[in-house]
């Protein structure tokens, strides 16, 4: 009897009672592990990363994406590559460096040399191979089924029939166009990538990205650090909403007194800061109109890419994205996005802001993660009687960003993809 | 340790062993009393070169004065939930070297292996720390201190919620 069978159903709906419960079973169960693996990371479009980081021809870097080694390159003619970073001949990882610049790449095993595109180029012993091996697809790196992009965000997917990554995306991309038109010279990634890891289910950290409901709590050292060292927050109340964007993705928008490099101002900025602020501000009135100036700059958001990418603007921009590595094991990456071209005083700015919050030594990451581990050891510990409660904000028309309705939205497509593939569903 | 005079090894491991015993057994107050006015306490991401800027690089900690106060102010409070209730900690120093003394500073290197014990799970942290110190009247302050781990990632420790 498999996990699903035990379970029967890993949600657990009635809207007409504002009931929402999620089986524990779905955070500990192997079983469940390899369905997600199936039926969402093999199938879903997956975030593999920014063009930024490949400044020019050569450049590459080599990441795990959705359980398989990635090799993610600018090719000669400046064309981004996906490629499975395995050698065709035996399977030994052909690029073993995180990133960097190259002319080829050889898997060192028996000395095969791959161009920028993955392309055969030699092999030792050519002539005790037949006369077309070179020629044959099959003799290349392989290319990831898919590989398309938005504002330079690049994604894969290893399923060939899946839709466009645009059509994927949906109502996402007026986020995303909101997020990046804050800079004028398009965004880049800041050196530095934090890789960290949680004792905990990769769908805890999906549910934690997006609680507006934790933070007083979890989080009320952060927030009496704020408002003791920064000469007082902006005058602005936590206040925003939650919605739905299809697909499993959501974002809650929202405003909050920290302050914001693109830009909302805070006393310790000065007054040389409240200029710059005005002058990115005016610049924001100038391009767009009051209007979406005013939600570029004032306005926060915690955007959730399903199944598994974080792209979060609130006082910095962190990217992140989280893979399973056993059912209570899950490895993060995170990156810090911000505008080219900004000042050196802004851009110290937004690293302070980021660190102070986010990152496995931030005031806020560290007890995320205790929380996470902590409701992790519970569940190993839990029957198929036990239960998570998701049902903050059913009763209301409109959720609040501080509601749950973005991880209900969460997991009825994981459920869709899962249970129903399983021939179950909620009942 | 001689005031005008030079440092020696010696000086610089009983104040290396005194600030780790500190950090042990989690008299924050007394360790934050090591630094001088102005310091910075730093921890650039594990993939980051020795030369890594915090105003130009993520890191994983890149505190001014104002932030470390506010460390160790945050550590202090059951509200940080990660060292509340107390992880269990070993600092091991090792092989100190005085890099460079001019005048009343050195720039002293140590490598070190701290473990982090907690809810049945122990973490081994691991790496270098680089310690400007000034000689003041009092005996050394720390002026900056940068903890360069030596791992290919945070992987499976997770967080640095403690001072490593």
């Amino acid at each position: 009897m498999n996990a699903f069978q035990r379970m029967n159903t890993a949600l657990m709906i009635d809207e007409s009672k504002k009931i929402f419960k999620v089986s524990r079973r779905a955070f500990v169960d192997p079983d469940i592990l390899e369905a997600e693996r199936a039926q969402i990371f093999d199938k879903c479009w997956l975030y593999l990363g920014h063009s930024s980081e490949l400044a020019k021809p050569g450049d590459f870097v080599t990441r795990s994406v959705g359980g398989r080694n990635i090799l993610f390159a600018r090719d000669g003619k400046g064309d981004l590559k996906a490629m499975l970073n395995t050698c065709p001949h035996r399977g030994a990882q052909v690029c073993r460096e995180k990133h960097g610049s190259a002319k080829s790449f050889q898997c060192f095993y028996h000395g095969w040399v791959f161009g920028l595109d993955g392309t055969l180029r030699s092999q030792p012993g050519e002539t005790s191979y037949a006369e077309d091996f070179k020629a044959r697809s099959t003799s290349s790196m392989q290319q990831v089924a898919r590989f398309e992009s938005y504002r330079d965000l690049n994604f894969i997917c290893f399923d060939k029939g899946v839709e466009s990554l645009s059509d994927y995306l949906g109502p996402v991309k007026e986020y995303l166009d909101v997020i990046c038109d804050q800079a004028e010279m398009g965004m880049t990634i800041v050196g530095g990538t934090q890789e960290y890891s949680m004792r905990a289910n990769w769908k805890l950290l999906t549910e934690n990205s997006i609680d507006g409901y934790h933070a007083l709590t979890t989080h009320a050292t952060y927030l009496d650090y704020l408002k003791a060292t920064t000469g007082g927050l902006a005058q602005v109340a936590f206040e925003g909403s939650a919605r739905d964007l299809g697909k499993g993705h959501a974002v809650l928008e929202y405003k909050a007194p920290w302050g914001r490099p693109v830009a909302q101002w805070i006393p310790s900025w000065g007054e040389e800061g409240k200029r710059e602020l005005s002058r990115l501000y005016d610049g924001l009135v100038a391009r767009f109109g009051k209007q979406l100036a005013d939600r570029i700059a004032t306005f926060n958001r915690n955007l959730f890419i399903f199944p598994n990418l974080v792209i979060n603007d609130i006082m910095a921009i962190t990217v992140r994205t989280f893979y399973p590595e056993a059912p209570d094991l899950m490895k993060v990456t995170s990156w810090a996005l911000a505008p080219k071209g900004e000042s050196p005083e802004f851009r110290k700015r937004r690293l302070d802001n980021f660190l102070e919050f986010l990152g496995p030594g931030g005031f806020a990451t560290p007890d995320d993660i205790e929380a996470l581990e902590s409701c992790q050891r519970a569940y190993r510990q839990a029957g198929d009687e036990a239960w998570n409660d998701i049902s903050k904000g059913m009763p209301k028309a409109q959720p609040l960003a501080d509601d749950e309705e973005q991880m209900r939205i969460f997991w009825r497509e994981w459920d869709r993809r899962i249970a129903e593939a399983q021939g179950l569903s909620a009942c | 340790m001689s005031h005008g005079g030079r440092a020696t090894r010696a000086d610089c491991e009983d104040f290396l062993y005194r600030e780790a015993a500190l950090l042990d057994e989690w008299r924050l107050d007394e360790w934050l009393a090591l630094f001088v006015e102005g310091a910075t306490y730093e921890v650039p991401t594990t993939g980051a070169g020795v030369d890594a800027d915090s105003a130009e690089e993520l890191f994983l900690i890149a505190d001014d004065y104002a932030r470390l106060q506010h460390r160790v102010k945050r550590l202090n409070k059951t509200g940080a939930h990660s060292e509340w209730p107390r992880s269990h900690t070993v600092r091991a120093i090792n092989n100190v070297r005085i890099l460079e003394q001019d005048g009343e500073e050195l720039t002293v290197a140590s490598t070190f292996i701290t473990y982090r014990s907690k809810a049945d799970i122990t973490d081994a942290f691991f790496g270098r720390h680089l310690h400007t110190l000034r000689i003041t009247p009092g005996g050394f302050g720390i002026a900056a201190k940068r903890t360069l781990l030596d791992a290919s990632s945070l992987r499976p420790q997770g967080r640095v919620s403690i001072i490593p």
